[in-house]
C-alpha cells in the first residue's frame, strides 16, 4: 500500500495534465445560445423600424402557423450577407419579422433598399431590451417561432445557403 | 486649398466602424443620482458577464451591448428591483453563464465541498504525525 501510494503525485499529474490537454485541444465555442428556446415568447411592443413596413408586437407572433423573427442591424455586416438566403425563405412562403438592434429608421431603409426586404412587420428595439428578453446575445440571429407563440429554435449567427433547407425542417416541425 | 478642404471633410465624418450609429443608452454610461442605489447596481454589474467580450464583465466593458445591459440594470433598480431579482431574469435567459458569482446548483457541490475536505485530510496528516513524534 505504502509503496504504491508513491506514484500518487504521478497519477494526479497526468491526469491534469490529460483534462488540461483535452481543453487546449477543443475548438473553442463562444456561443451563447438562449435559454428561452421551448418557453413562450416574452411580451414586447416596438416602434417601427422602416418607413414601409408596420411595427412589431409579440401578440402578432402567435398567429397559428410558424415564422420566423429575424434579429438583425443595418450596421450589421454578416446581416447583409445572410440577406440573400432570408430573400430566397421568403420566396419560398416563409413569413418574416424582425427587430432591428440599435439602428434608426434611415438606416434600415437604406439597408432594405439595398439588399432586399423579406420583412413583414420589423419592430426597432433601439437598446436592446428585447433582445435581451429573448436571450439573443448578438446580430444576427433568426429564431423559429412556432404557432402559439413559443420559441422554437434558435440559428446563431448569419444563415449560409447550406442553413436553408434546415430551417425549412425546423419550420416543418414547429407545425 | 484642396487638401485642407479634404481635410476639414475627414474631420466631419462619422466613424465608419462603429459598432452603431445610436448614441449609448441613456444610463449606459451615467451614475444613478442617489449613491446608494448607484452602489448595488455597480455591484451587481461587476458580476454580469459580458456578451460580446466574454471575459470581461459588463461594468467593465465597451460593446454597446454591454452598455445597454447596464442602463437597463440601472434602470431596473431605480424602479425599485432587486439586484438578485435581476440576476435571476438574466440567467433565465443566458442561463448560469452570464453570472460570475457561483450558485449553490449540484454540478458547484465539489467546490464548495474541496476545501472542507482538504482541511479534514490536512488535521488527519497533522494527527497521524503528532502520534508518530511521541513515540520514543
Amino acid at each position: 500500500m505504502r509503496k504504491m501510494l508513491i506514484w500518487l503525485p504521478l497519477v494526479l499529474f497526468l491526469g491534469f495534465f490529460g483534462l488540461f490537454a483535452s481543453g487546449l485541444l477543443k475548438p473553442d465555442d463562444r456561443l451563447i445560445t438562449s435559454k428561452m428556446v421551448g418557453k413562450p415568447l416574452p411580451d414586447f411592443t416596438l416602434p417601427p423600424a422602416a418607413s414601409d413596413r408596420p411595427a412589431l408586437a409579440s401578440s402578432q407572433l402567435a398567429t397559428g402557423k410558424p415564422r420566423l423573427l429575424n434579429i438583425f442591424a443595418s450596421w450589421c455586416v454578416p446581416c447583409a450577407a445572410e440577406a440573400p438566403q432570408l430573400m430566397a425563405l421568403q420566396k419560398a412562403g416563409v413569413e418574416i419579422d424582425a427587430i432591428a438592434i440599435r439602428d434608426a429608421r434611415t438606416d434600415v431603409d437604406r439597408f432594405l433598399g439595398r439588399y432586399g426586404n423579406p420583412y413583414a412587420r420589423i419592430g426597432l428595439d433601439a437598446r436592446s431590451a428585447v433582445q435581451i428578453a429573448l436571450g439573443s446575445s448578438g446580430v444576427p440571429e433568426t429564431f423559429v417561432i412556432d404557432g402559439e407563440g413559443r420559441i422554437a429554435y434558435q440559428h446563431i449567427g448569419d444563415i449560409r445557403a447550406d442553413d436553408v433547407p434546415m430551417i425549412l425542417d425546423r419550420l416543418r416541425n414547429a407545425q | 486649398m484642396r487638401a485642407l478642404l479634404a481635410f476639414l471633410l475627414m474631420l466631419a465624418s462619422a466613424p465608419v466602424l462603429a459598432q452603431s450609429a445610436l448614441p449609448p443608452a441613456p444610463y449606459a454610461d451615467r451614475q444613478i443620482d442617489d449613491p446608494a442605489l448607484e452602489k448595488k447596481a455597480r455591484a451587481l454589474m461587476e458580476t454580469i458577464r459580458c456578451l460580446t467580450c466574454q471575459s470581461q464583465s459588463i461594468a467593465d466593458s465597451n460593446a454597446s451591448m454591454a452598455g445597454d445591459m447596464r442602463s437597463e440594470i440601472r434602470q431596473r433598480i431605480m424602479a425599485g428591483e432587486q439586484p438578485e431579482h435581476i440576476r435571476a431574469w438574466l440567467i433565465e435567459r443566458y442561463g448560469d453563464w452570464v453570472s460570475y458569482e457561483p450558485t449553490a446548483a449540484p454540478i458547484l457541490w465539489p467546490l464548495w465541498g474541496a476545501p472542507v475536505v482538504l482541511l479534514l485530510l490536512g488535521l488527519l496528516l497533522l494527527r497521524g504525525r503528532i502520534r508518530k513524534g511521541k513515540r520514543p
